[in-house]
């Protein structure tokens, strides 16, 4: 990714993304800091750099602070219902798999709700980016507990602390059979850009966990400062361990987190499975889906 | 394995006038560096849309080179947009551009041919000289 | 314009209506199903599931009836037409997602095979008992189009009949079968496709920089997209203008949830649908739909002969509901006998439109099998005292 910065031949007035964006709904919903803009910066500089038909990227939110990126972005893009993120781009994908789709949601949104649907369409390996934004609690509602939230960390619905253990996100992903597995968080944002990229490049189910600061609720209620202490936080505390075992990479509260590129096991997908095993069973009466008109 | 700085270079060591004397190779070199560069000019130009701003100071901590400080405006939100303090020392990464949670400020590097043509086009805005 | 006649079993078949609806669906257009399996209406899905890979169409077993729910919309906005299909506790898992189909009006058809009820119930066996779920069971105010075959060969036709007003109104549409109906097998004819008329989707004409997603046209219908076209849409479940933009206050909300009323009830009189029999001297009017209206029809041949002015309107259409006839039926008719498998639902209707000039009663079932034409017979000796 060596040239995404701008040249300036003739400098222009606007942002490099700005043709990605909806501008007729700037500014957007979220707090100063948050990182779900930051993350959405990066993966607005991720799909220009692509060169991707941007005709042919569809865009898939749930509920929450992060369901709000696809009314942000000018792509075809679905504002569904909390948790159902996945089933529609199912659906989507398979309705036109000439689509590049991608699921862009919080950790409450994919992982609780929407956990069902995260583990079979990992299982089936459906040829999905998967973008969570981990900020360990469900914002848009005021800050609860979310089963991200580290142990003894505070939230609206466990003033005592939490005593639930968390979910350790690529661990989760890699045991349902994600084929390529990334976590950075909103300070590498170079990293984040590179790492959304080559996620756009690989097929089947992919999983790109973003650590990201939820300074009004989650930061404020566990004391965890300004956006910058929280992103200093990040940026002192992660560890890049391209390659580790997921079972390592849980998160404590305020502990190390571990960053980086994780798995990238290419495995054939949902359509290609389907497509062979009806090929082989139904010869040449296997019609194939015909592209919508 | 490194350590999670994505950051690429550190920023050099700035002058400073409470700088011990044993540093004063450092300082020297430092020095010269700064005369390179007011010599051949910025290497990068800051962009910034101020009613955007939202203050989170993100582009303000993480710029490698120090450019931007919070300033004493406010924009009609009400937040401090940042300034380029030290817009030579700008070398157009487009850090901030990357963290901006608002698209409100981007760095752009610049090129020979970008500032052969400022010049000229300066030369042309000149108003005609008394004849 | 005329069905791909890839889709269409043409001949006369013995078939089940839960394998009617499917060939329904193929004749339609239909090339996505995701679904779950319950009973009673899993042999659907597995017709389709053998149909579809020689017929370009992609079927998925879904994890739940909520992903089903909602990957069908996906596909809808991939530009398939799309259905689902399942019984009474997975009908109310799709709910909210019935809900999100309302607001962002897109075409699809949910088949209910329904089973007794509430919750678990009988599993094998017929119920009604959801009709009024069909129309109010999503939160928030918004209509739907809900129809009511009463054998195989009406479960052919209707699946049609859903996948077109679903089209052309761009609605979820409720196919409400039963257990009873969807089990027995009888003649099913299939027309060649060319009789089978088959409503296409309306999609724009209109380029990006013009089109807006939720601009009504002078039915109330905007104009559809799909995705990969280039026009950027947004759709969302949140309330929204006719740029398809989240506007969160009480103008909006009047503007979009009336249209998407109004979108059935200002067209109802296109939509309604029903069958009337003896009803020109008639003093009893029995009201029935599905399975029961057989049986209800049996009572009314039953009562004529014992010299009682019975007729029977036979509803195929069940939501929205023929308001207007029932009315002016309540004019000469004395009484109105509802029959149907439930302990009260549709009579609320008849009641209403009635308003108190013709008496109703209710000839009720629990569900779990039908009526014995006797049943209702009983309440129309009793309407006619």
């Amino acid at each position: 990714m060596s040239t995404s910065t701008p040249v300036a031949e003739a400098p222009s007035p606007s942002h490099p993304v700005e043709s990605l964006l909806r501008m007729d709904r700037m500014p957007h919903i979220w707090c100063p800091g948050c990182g779900i803009g930051t993350s959405m910066n990066c993966f607005a500089r991720a799909l220009l750099e692509s060169k991707l038909d941007l005709n042919k990227v569809a865009i898939v939110s749930g509920i929450g602070c992060t369901g709000r990126v696809a009314g942000y972005l000018r792509l075809d893009s679905f504002h569904t219902t909390h948790g159902r993120p996945i089933p529609f781009a199912t659906g989507l994908k398979l309705g036109n798999p000439n689509l590049k789709v991608v699921v862009y949601s919080g950790d409450g949104d994919l992982i609780a709700i929407g956990g069902n649907h995260f583990i079979h369409a990992a299982r089936r390996n459906m040829d999905l980016m998967v973008v969570c934004i981990n900020n360990f609690n469900y914002a848009m509602t005021g800050g609860q507990v979310a089963s991200t939230t580290p142990l003894t960390a505070l939230a609206t619905t466990a003033p005592y602390g939490n005593f639930e253990p968390p979910f350790n996100l690529p661990y989760l992903a890699e045991s349902c059979g994600a084929t390529y597995i990334a976590r950075w968080t909103t300070y590498h944002v170079r990293q984040l850009a590179r790492a959304y990229q080559e996620a756009l490049t690989r097929k089947g189910f992919v999983f790109i966990e973003v650590v990201s600061p939820c300074p009004e609720l989650y930061g404020r209620r566990n004391r965890l400062g300004s956006v910058l202490e929280m992103t200093k936080y990040f940026k002192e505390k992660s560890v890049v361990r391209n390659g580790a075992p997921t079972h390592e990479l849980g998160i404590e509260h305020q502990g190390p987190i571990a960053v980086g590129k994780f798995v990238d096991r290419p495995r054939p997908t949902f359509l290609e499975a389907m497509n062979e095993q009806m090929r082989a069973k139904l010869g040449d009466k296997f019609v194939p889906l015909e592209t919508p008109s | 394995m490194r350590k999670g700085d994505g950051m690429g270079d550190s920023a050099k060591p700035e002058p400073s006038a409470t700088m011990p004397a044993g540093k004063a190779e450092a300082a020297t070199e430092a020095a010269g560096e700064e005369k390179a560069t007011a010599k051949r000019g910025p290497r990068g130009r800051v962009f910034i849309n101020e009613e955007r701003c939202k203050g989170c100071g993100l582009c303000i901590a993480f710029c490698p080179s120090q450019v931007l400080e919070r300033s004493e405006r406010f924009n009609s939100k009400g937040y401090h947009p940042p300034d380029a303090k030290r817009p030579e020392k700008c070398t157009g990464c487009d850090i901030c551009g990357y963290f901006c949670p608002d698209f409100a400020i981007y760095g752009v590097r610049i090129t020979e041919k970008a500032k052969n043509k400022e010049a000229n086009d300066k030369e042309e805005k000149k108003p005609e000289g008394p004849s | 314009m005329k069905a791909d006649s890839r889709g269409v079993l043409t001949g006369a078949h013995f078939l089940s209506g839960n394998e009617a609806c499917c060939e329904g669906a193929l004749a339609a257009g239909c090339r996505f199903v995701a679904g779950y399996p319950i009973t009673p209406s899993t042999d659907i899905v597995e017709r389709i599931a053998e149909r579809f890979p020689t017929l370009g169409g992609t079927f998925i077993q879904m994890e739940d009836e909520i992903a089903s729910s909602i990957a069908i919309q996906g596909a809808v906005w991939a530009g398939r037409k799309a259905m689902t299909v399942t019984s009474g506790p997975g009908y109310s898992l799709m709910m909210e997602h019935i809900g999100l189909a309302a607001i962002t009006e897109a075409p699809c058809v949910f088949i209910n095979v329904q089973r007794g009820g509430p919750s678990t119930g009988l599993p094998t066996l017929p119920g009604q008992a959801d009709v009024m779920q069909a129309r109010w069971g999503s939160h928030g105010d918004y209509e739907i189009i809900a129809l009511s075959p009463n054998a195989p060969q009406e479960c052919f036709e209707m699946t049609i009949e859903a996948f077109n007003l679903a089209e052309k109104y761009r609605v979820p549409v409720m196919l409400m079968s039963d257990e009873c109906v969807g089990h027995m097998t009888e003649k099913v004819v299939i027309p060649p496709a060319g009789e089978i008329e088959v409503y296409p989707r309306r999609y724009t004409s209109l380029p990006p920089e013009q089109y807006l997603s939720y601009r009504a046209e002078a039915d109330l219908v905007p104009q559809m997209v799909k995705a990969g076209d280039g026009y950027h849409v947004h759709i969302t479940g949140l309330t929204h203008d006719e740029r398809g933009y989240p506007i969160i206050n009480a103008e909006c909300q009047e503007q979009l949830v009336r249209r998407l009323v109004d979108k059935i009830r200002h067209n109802a009189d296109e939509i309604v649908s029903f069958e009337e029999y003896n009803l020109e001297d008639c003093e009893i009017a029995l009201i029935s739909f599905g399975i029961t209206s057989r049986v209800a029809f049996r009572a009314m041949e039953m009562a004529r002969a014992e010299g009682m002015r019975v007729g029977l309107v036979r509803l195929r259409v069940l939501w929205p509901f023929p308001e207007k006839r029932i009315r002016q039926i309540a004019e000469c008719a004395r009484a109105f006998v509802v029959a149907e498998m439930n302990l009260g639902q549709m009579v609320f209707e008849v009641e209403r439109c009635s308003a108190g000039r013709a008496k109703t009663f209710l000839a009720p079932h629990a569900g779990g099998t039908v009526h014995s034409p006797q049943q209702i017979l009983d309440v129309i000796r009793e309407a006619a005292r």
